[in-house]
């Protein structure tokens, strides 16, 4: 065999494109394990043929053997399940119904966020709600008082003295509102300074001759009371009234020099 | 050279010498199916579908009856076309003209390393329309000597020694 002319018949570059039928391709296989100038030949034509087509390739498909990797059969028998279109309907399902429980806890994330917020609030309601009522409970006893304090004004069988400012306080001045029915006084003190620390108030019923200084009580927490008016027992046949300033507790006697007001109790009254 | 031990050691089940094989011939490969198709995305769908056909069919492969890359040409080839029948495709590509290889040549601009770019593109330039239809029915189409002639009304030795010179234009161009 003429191994130049067999190169030169073209009938391996056919053998190489797969044109040739079987049994000539295989008649080529066995020229070609016998000759290595054709052996040769064929390998230069399937190199220029290959450098052909890849650039006819629109890139390099490098990258994608790891897709292709992932659906062989490997020689474990594992079978790499690939997507039916049944599964990959599933798969669409499934990620619908993931998606679904997704927005479906969002939803429930949301309303429960939203319950806190609102138990928040209802919270601060609440406690908003509590400070009225005990505001209104306030002003409830303030107008309550104010307003006893309007009945002892102006009842009939009450008997308003007024006390004038002595020595130590010139312009210190109280209303003694006094029910000699009900044995009770009513002491005004919105004219008296605040005592001074560790002192206190203290109302005395007089009589005049001679004159005998009865306690009536104290006007304690004096500061803290807005109105300062205060309910004292009175059961005393009362000429005057005094008003000292004593040490806390009180005294048995009036400091006299400590006197802050003084005033006489109208007999025709 | 073909890598005979790289083809045995697939035919035994061995991923890595199919990763190689992969590396060796899937440029070639997804040009040729690109060649047929002429649309990147079906022509990816494509090529992974031979190299899985060439992994499970693997034992069918033999040396007696022809070269590896020859039997790979055949299952891309035959894919292709396939693909080009199949409905989702043909109403794709409804006015598919009559494309080839050259097309896709003369409007690529860039190339990967490993092709020989300003070979190619002066191969091109220089080779005549016979030529171009011969290889393309050929190579790239997988048409037989006999359907060559017939295509082309080209007596069957002539189409032997015809495609015999525009390879040997192909060869030289990038030897040099």
């Amino acid at each position: 065999m003429d191994i130049q002319e067999y190169i030169d018949s073209g009938i391996l570059e056919l053998y190489v494109y797969g044109a040739l039928t079987p049994q000539e391709s295989e008649e080529v296989s066995q020229v070609l394990a016998k000759y290595p100038e054709v052996q040769h030949e064929v390998e230069e034509i399937e190199a220029a043929l290959q450098n052909l087509a890849a650039a006819t390739a629109p890139y390099n498909p490098e990258a994608l053997i790891a897709r292709i990797k992932s659906k062989l059969r490997t020689a474990e028998g594992v079978i790499q399940l690939q997507p039916t279109a049944s599964q990959k309907r599933t798969r669409i399902v499934s990620f619908i119904s993931i998606a679904a429980s997704v927005i479906f806890l969002i939803g429930i994330f949301i309303l429960l966020n939203r319950t806190n917020n609102l138990r928040d609030e209802l919270r601060v309601v609440e406690i908003k709600n509590t400070q009225l009522e005990s505001k209104l409970n306030f002003s409830e006893d303030a107008l309550k008082e104010t307003k006893d304090i309007l009945a002892v004004i102006r009842d009939p069988q009450v008997t308003k003295i007024p006390l004038a400012g002595q020595k130590a306080a010139p312009k210190a001045y109280v209303n003694v509102f006094w029910n000699k029915a009900e044995n009770k006084a009513y002491i005004d003190a919105l004219g008296l300074p605040d005592p001074p620390k560790g002192f206190v108030y203290q109302v005395w019923s007089l009589k005049l001759d001679p004159l005998t200084p009865t306690s009536m009580g104290l006007l304690e927490n004096f500061s803290e009371d807005q109105n300062k008016i205060f309910e004292l027992a009175n059961p005393n046949d009362s000429q005057a009234f005094g008003i000292t300033l004593e040490p806390a507790g009180g005294s048995k006697t009036p400091t006299m020099d400590q006197l802050y007001t003084l005033g006489v109790v109208q007999t025709n009254a | 050279m073909q890598p005979d031990e790289l083809i045995l050691r697939l035919q035994q089940k061995d991923e890595k010498a199919f990763e190689r094989l992969y590396s060796l011939y899937s440029e070639s490969i997804f040009g040729v199916i690109n060649s047929v198709l002429h649309d990147t995305e079906a022509s990816e769908e494509v090529l992974q579908d031979v190299f899985i056909k060439v992994w499970d069919n693997c034992e069918s492969y033999s040396s007696k009856k022809g070269r590896f890359f020859t039997w790979l040409l055949n299952i891309a080839r035959n894919a292709a076309i396939d693909k080009t029948r199949s409905k989702a495709f043909k109403n794709q590509k409804k006015n598919l003209t009559q494309e080839y290889f050259v097309d896709i040549l003369e409007n690529k601009s860039s190339f990967t390393s490993k092709v020989d770019a300003i070979g190619i593109k002066k191969y091109i330039k220089t080779l005549g329309e016979e030529c171009k239809k011969v290889i393309d029915l050929l190579f790239f189409k997988g048409y037989t000597q006999k359907e060559t002639s017939e295509e082309l009304n080209m007596p069957l030795g002539t189409v032997k020694t015809r495609n015999r010179l525009c390879i040997n234009k192909l060869r030289e161009i990038l030897v040099n």
